[in-house]
């Protein structure tokens, strides 16, 4: 049984998301090949190739592929899929938008964003905005599959470098062009790789209070996340966004701050390990799914919290 | 500038409203839609949205909603028709329609109709797959231009703005190209009563899914459905000092 495995990046490194996907595609008892498709990517094909345990990277370096766009990338990788019986990518943006392309080309089914795999063809996956986990099955005899990179742990690198093997082949895309991209500057952890994330909602009341989130973040080493309401409001960037449509983590304690509890976003938190909320409304559903919960003004606990951090300082 | 030339598809499915509570059913088989407000998928009032716009902008010149499903979804099309687009097709079946299904019967219909645009909600927000544009694009080889927040026809192309794992990315479509709408594309349109009675003069064609003689049998069989496990009731703390030294000592998640 062979596994391809996508590779996720932005050309300098492998994204954390491989890691966690590779732990999955291990429980299906595979040989597993890497395959990173960019350009100038050297670094990360180097990166790939101390992923454990894996048969060899395969690694498409072109400008053609420079920008990873669906088009050609799935067209390239569907022309190697006779000789797998596994594809597996992270349910990132990027593998969402790829994957299923892929899957269609084969006329295969695709199971996306799996929890859980209980057996070679059955996997766990939540609908509904997580209100509902759903055991399903496929027969494929090619199976694609999108995994959520947080509900699997990270395999660590190891020492032994697998070989590679090089993909000359170079599927131009007539299609689209990229045209440009804006990053959001941040110093901080990356959202779905962060141990602590602080979120603030539309308790805030407007954007320049939400930057007294910033400060507890920085004081924490935390990531910072939004619900849709702040993010409608225009107090955070869209990429902030944490819930059923946005990002969805599992860190090690996220702390909700003026944040009502949606079931949309309970969807993209609720498997964090630990969870406070801070709201003023006693009745906020977001308290049902913490283990702390402090009902007062936001605003007042953040100062406390912060006088707290200062006395410690002077200490 | 296209204007007036463009010829837009869109898709809307059914789905239970966002606001209900989600209620599993005993025996495991699936969630309970049964006396449940139904409505359009969000993310397809966004598409609709968006499609409607660029007809009053003199860029479409034609949309028209798309549905599969029971005789039921004609209601969802109604709300399509009201908002503003001018004709409606029904895909009638009682199959399970799965994402690879819905995309090759959008696949016939776009090669019925040749839309120069066909824009999709992201997702549907019962199942969550987050696939059938993709499929498309790829079964009719057009380009794709997913999770957008933004879109800008052009002569012969569309510029598509994504929302992407850190920001924004912006791409140039070939014409024809399948768009799938992400939250902030725009804010649709609220109905009147006047937009509901005039869609009820509208064309809504109604075809059934086995004239077009696909395969779209369900490949992803669903073995059960159940409730998450519940997480075990949290404790209140009365004041930030208290919060701290719980999170320290009792959940230990930091020195």
């Amino acid at each position: 049984m062979r596994i391809l495995l996508l590779a996720e990046h932005d050309n300098k490194k492998l994204q954390m998301s491989t890691y966690h996907l590779l732990t999955a595609a291990q429980q299906l008892k595979g040989e597993i090949d890497v395959f990173v498709i960019g350009h100038q990517c050297g670094v990360v094909v180097q990166e790939a190739q101390k992923l454990p345990a894996i048969q060899k990277v395969l690694a498409a370096d072109a400008l053609d592929y420079a920008h990873q766009l669906a088009e050609n990338s799935a067209e390239l990788i569907a022309s190697l899929a006779k000789d797998y019986q596994y594809i597996m990518a992270a349910s990132s943006t990027t593998g969402k938008n790829t994957v299923p392309r892929v899957a269609a080309l084969l006329d295969a089914a695709l199971v996306s964003d799996i929890v859980k795999i209980l057996s070679p063809d059955t996997f766990e996956r939540y609908i509904y905005a997580g209100n509902a986990l759903t055991t399903v099955s496929i027969k494929e005899p090619i199976k694609v599959l999108t995994i959520r990179p947080i509900a699997f742990a990270a395999a660590k690198a190891g020492n032994v470098m697998a070989p590679v093997e090089t993909i000359s082949q170079i599927v131009s895309n007539q299609l689209a062009e990229f045209v440009r991209q804006e990053l959001t500057k941040s110093t901080r952890p990356e959202l779905s790789a962060a141990k602590i994330i602080v979120s603030g909602g539309r308790g805030f009341k407007n954007a320049e209070n939400f930057k007294l989130l910033e400060k507890l973040a920085d004081r924490l080493g935390a990531a910072i996340g939004a619900s849709r309401a702040a993010v409608d409001a225009g107090f955070a960037p869209n990429d902030y966004q944490v819930g059923q449509t946005g990002k969805v983590v599992a860190p090690d304690l996220y702390i909700a701050i003026g944040i009502s509890g949606a079931i949309q976003h309970l969807a993209g938190m609720k498997d964090s390990k630990v969870i406070v909320a801070i709201n003023n409304d006693p009745d906020a559903p977001i308290f049902s799914v913490a283990d702390y919960g402090l009902v007062a003004d936001l605003f007042s606990v953040l100062t406390e919290i912060e006088q707290i951090f200062k006395d410690k300082e002077c200490n | 500038m296209n204007k007036g030339m463009i010829k837009i598809l869109v898709t809307v499915k059914r789905v239970v409203d966002y606001a209900v509570p989600i209620r599993v059913k005993d025996d495991q088989s699936g969630v309970d839609t049964a006396h449940v407000k139904m409505s359009m998928n969000p993310f397809d009032e966004i598409a609709v949205e968006e499609a409607i716009r660029l007809k009053e902008q003199g860029i479409a010149s034609e949309v028209v909603a798309v549905s599969i499903g029971l005789p039921v979804c004609q209601e969802t099309l109604r709300t399509a028709l009201a908002m503003g687009a001018d004709r409606a097709i029904l895909i009638e079946t009682d199959l399970d329609i799965q994402p690879l299904a819905a995309a090759k019967i959008f696949k016939a219909i776009a090669l019925q109709e040749s839309p120069q645009l066909i824009i999709l909600g992201k997702q549907a927000i019962d199942t969550d797959h987050n696939q059938t544009g993709q499929m498309l694009a790829g079964l009719l080889h057009w380009p794709q231009g997913t999770f957008a927040s933004k879109v800008i026809v052009e002569k012969n192309t569309v510029q598509v703005t994504r929302e992407i794992e850190g920001g924004l990315e912006t791409l140039r479509l070939q014409l024809p190209a399948v768009i799938t709408t992400d939250l902030r594309l725009n804010k649709p349109r609220y109905l009147s009563l006047p937009m509901i009675m005039q869609a009820k003069q509208k064309p809504l064609q109604i075809m059934s899914a086995s004239s077009l003689q696909l395969d779209i049998q369900p490949r992803i069989k669903t073995l059960k459905v159940t409730a998450p496990q519940k997480k075990r009731a949290g404790i209140k703390v009365s004041s930030a000092t208290e919060l701290l030294e719980k999170l320290k000592n009792e959940a230990q998640v930091w020195q």
